[in-house]
């Protein structure tokens, strides 16, 4: 039997009951469309996540004190959050060989006043000329700020666009005052839209000198975070565990009262949560592409009993027994096919209605829509497999005879 | 050709052994128009299936155009049905999706023929069965039975067969309309010297064919030419 007989036989059985083929090929539209669009929103989520974090810098090390469970995610921060890493911790860290650059910072919110009577609460960033370099950030318009600003105890600011926007509406920002905290403070710029997402947003904070956050803003002399810019990959763990061994020494601690957490450890746990959530999301949806499955075997079985006698027929014409298996796997393979197609197509729509209505970021990946339709012929094969062999076993003569 | 050589066909159900066929021996030459005749029970089906190579004897000898098919697995009987065997089925048996030129190029389709030549070959197989062309798109269920079963004679004509074999042909049909099919047969046999094989309990039926053998309790009780056969002169193709 040639190819192009098969698929006009399989048209041929398909078409004859278009109801039953129908209601069976939505079994796996639905179940196949639920997969897509359930690992679309896990993808698109583990997607944002990743390019964020990755946008945080290249090669970056950020020291926290505290200490940052494994496993448990930086959600947990809370336990040990105490005050421990100083200005001279930044210093020491500059001089451990593969440092390339270091940014000491200490962060905390404000509520912010500009001179033009907007407020906001947003977070406020000590930190250093070293700050754009480590954090990889840029200067939209105006400058950075400069060492000599940090030495002299400037009373500048660098605001984040959202920051600007809430403070200044559609006015330029630059030169114009904000008052943090009873201080006033002078704009020099304003940094490039970055986008955030999750628990922080860079675009929406100030950055001040360091010097002027610890002296006159916040009368503290501990950092909140140390970033750490390490030259090549390689390095990462080395210098990790150099500061680890400095900091252990410096602090005249056993266990450490800080953390060391590389791009890879935060992005490692979050990784973690979205594809625990993706992968229950796609089991839920898998279970509705397994009750699509039985419902094609269900069918093919009705169909074969229907046609025992078009079966004996065709045995008694010469069709050898893999002619009729080879028959009904195509059916069942091609209905499992077609419900693929337009479920890939239905998955497609719905995720991108999620993204436009729920605002919710998905992805639909090239990768899934293959595995979508691996599924799917998996399935046809599988449940197509025992109804087509039933039919491909029967004796002629006694399905001759079936009434 | 047929030689059939004490065939014997056992079945056994459960703790009991029932002798469908017990030694059969007859011989059937190229171009005989033979009924094989005989009350149900007799094993006259079971016979069919035999020289329909449906199924193997359990004892015995089968040899069809010289060569030995008792011994065959199912596919390479498959083949032997395919190539050499015509079915024509109390029940017609036709595809009811498929259209008449469709289901007279079915065998052709699992002997893996081009589309063309299949064509070609199903529309002589039509001509030779006397159905009219104007119905060779219809589907089956547009057409009377006289119609459907002269559509299955054409199918069991479309690869040229060594044997027609023709399992109560009549059986669903009224005595007019079975007058025609039996024509139809008479026809193949003198003019196009077809083997047919036509299995029937009917003595009125049978008295179409040449020779009759009788069969009963799984024996051969006579074998002999039709002394009155009936020939069907009223040529009427039109229904």
């Amino acid at each position: 039997m040639k190819t192009a007989d098969l698929i006009h036989e399989t048209y041929s059985g398909l078409t004859s009951n278009k109801v039953r083929s129908g209601l069976t090929v939505l079994g796996i539209v639905i179940g196949i469309a639920s997969v897509i669009a359930m690992v679309s929103i896990g993808q698109g989520a583990q997607g944002t996540i990743q390019s964020s974090i990755e946008g945080l810098g290249s090669n970056l090390l950020s020291v926290v004190p505290g200490i940052v469970q494994p496993g448990r995610g930086i959600v947990s921060s809370g336990r040990g959050s105490g005050q421990s890493l100083k200005n001279a911790d930044g210093d020491a860290i500059k001089n451990i060989e593969g440092v390339a650059a270091v940014s000491e910072e200490l962060q905390r919110r404000f509520q912010i006043v500009s001179q033009v009577g907007n407020n906001t609460n947003s977070t406020v960033i000590g930190g250093t000329a070293d700050y754009a370099t480590v954090r990889n950030i840029t200067v939209d318009s105006g400058s950075f700020i400069t060492e000599s600003n940090d030495r002299s105890l400037g009373r500048v600011a660098v605001i984040g666009p959202v920051a600007a926007v809430d403070l200044f509406a559609d006015t330029d920002p630059i030169g114009k005052k904000i008052r943090i905290n009873k201080v006033d403070f002078r704009v020099i710029g304003v940094l490039k839209a970055k986008g955030g997402s999750g628990f922080f947003n860079q675009d929406d904070t100030v950055i001040v000198p360091l010097s002027t956050m610890q002296k006159i803003l916040t009368g503290s002399d501990f950092l909140s975070t140390v970033a750490v810019s390490v030259a090549t990959k390689e390095q990462m763990p080395a210098v990790q565990a150099e500061i680890i061994f400095l900091l252990l020494d410096r602090h005249h601690v056993a266990e450490a009262d800080f953390s060391v957490m590389s791009q890879a450890d935060i992005l490692g746990t979050l990784t973690q949560v979205t594809t625990t959530f993706t992968i229950f999301l796609a089991s839920v949806a898998g279970i509705s592409l397994l009750v699509g499955g039985i419902g094609i075997m269900n069918m093919m079985l009705t169909a074969v009993t229907e046609r025992t006698r078009e079966i004996g027929l065709r045995k008694a014409i010469g069709a050898r027994a893999k002619d009729v298996a080879l028959q009904f796997l195509a059916e069942a393979v091609m209905l499992t096919f077609l419900g693929g197609v337009i479920g890939v197509a239905f998955g497609w729509i719905a995720a991108l209605a999620v993204s436009a209505f729920a605002g919710i970021t998905t992805s639909v990946s090239l990768m899934s829509v293959l595995l979508a339709f691996g599924v799917c012929a998996a399935i046809g094969i599988v449940f197509g497999y025992y109804p087509a062999r039933r039919a491909s076993m029967l004796n002629p003569i006694e399905a001759l005879r079936y009434e | 050709m047929i030689e059939c050589k004490n065939i014997v066909k056992t079945y056994q159900t459960g703790e009991t052994q029932m002798n469908a066929l017990k030694g059969v021996s007859f011989t059937i030459r190229d171009g005989e128009f033979v009924a094989i005749m005989g009350p149900s029970g007799s094993g006259k089906s079971t016979l069919m299936h035999m020289i329909g190579c449906l199924d193997t004897p359990t004892l015995g000898t089968y040899a069809l155009d010289g060569h030995d098919v008792s011994k065959l697995s199912d596919n390479e009987l498959a083949d032997i049905r395919n190539q050499k065997i015509g079915f024509v089925f109390q029940a017609f048996n036709l595809l009811a999706r498929a259209s008449v030129l469709r289901n007279v190029e079915l065998p052709l389709v699992y002997a893996g023929i081009d589309p063309s030549l299949r064509k070609k070959q199903a529309e002589s197989a039509l001509v030779s069965a006397a159905f009219p062309e104007k119905f060779w798109n219809y589907t089956p269920n547009q057409l009377s039975g006289g119609m459907m079963q002269r559509v299955a004679i054409a199918r069991a004509l479309v690869n040229n067969p060594s044997l027609i074999l023709a399992d109560e042909p009549t059986g669903n049909l009224d005595t007019k309309t079975g007058e025609i099919v039996l024509d139809t047969f008479q026809r193949l046999h003198m003019e196009e010297s077809r083997t047919i094989v036509l299995i029937t309990h009917e003595p009125y039926v049978a008295e179409h064919a040449e020779r009759i053998i009788h069969i009963r309790d799984g024996e051969i009780v006579s074998d002999e030419k039709v002394k009155n056969r009936r020939i069907v002169t009223n040529h009427n193709h039109a229904q």
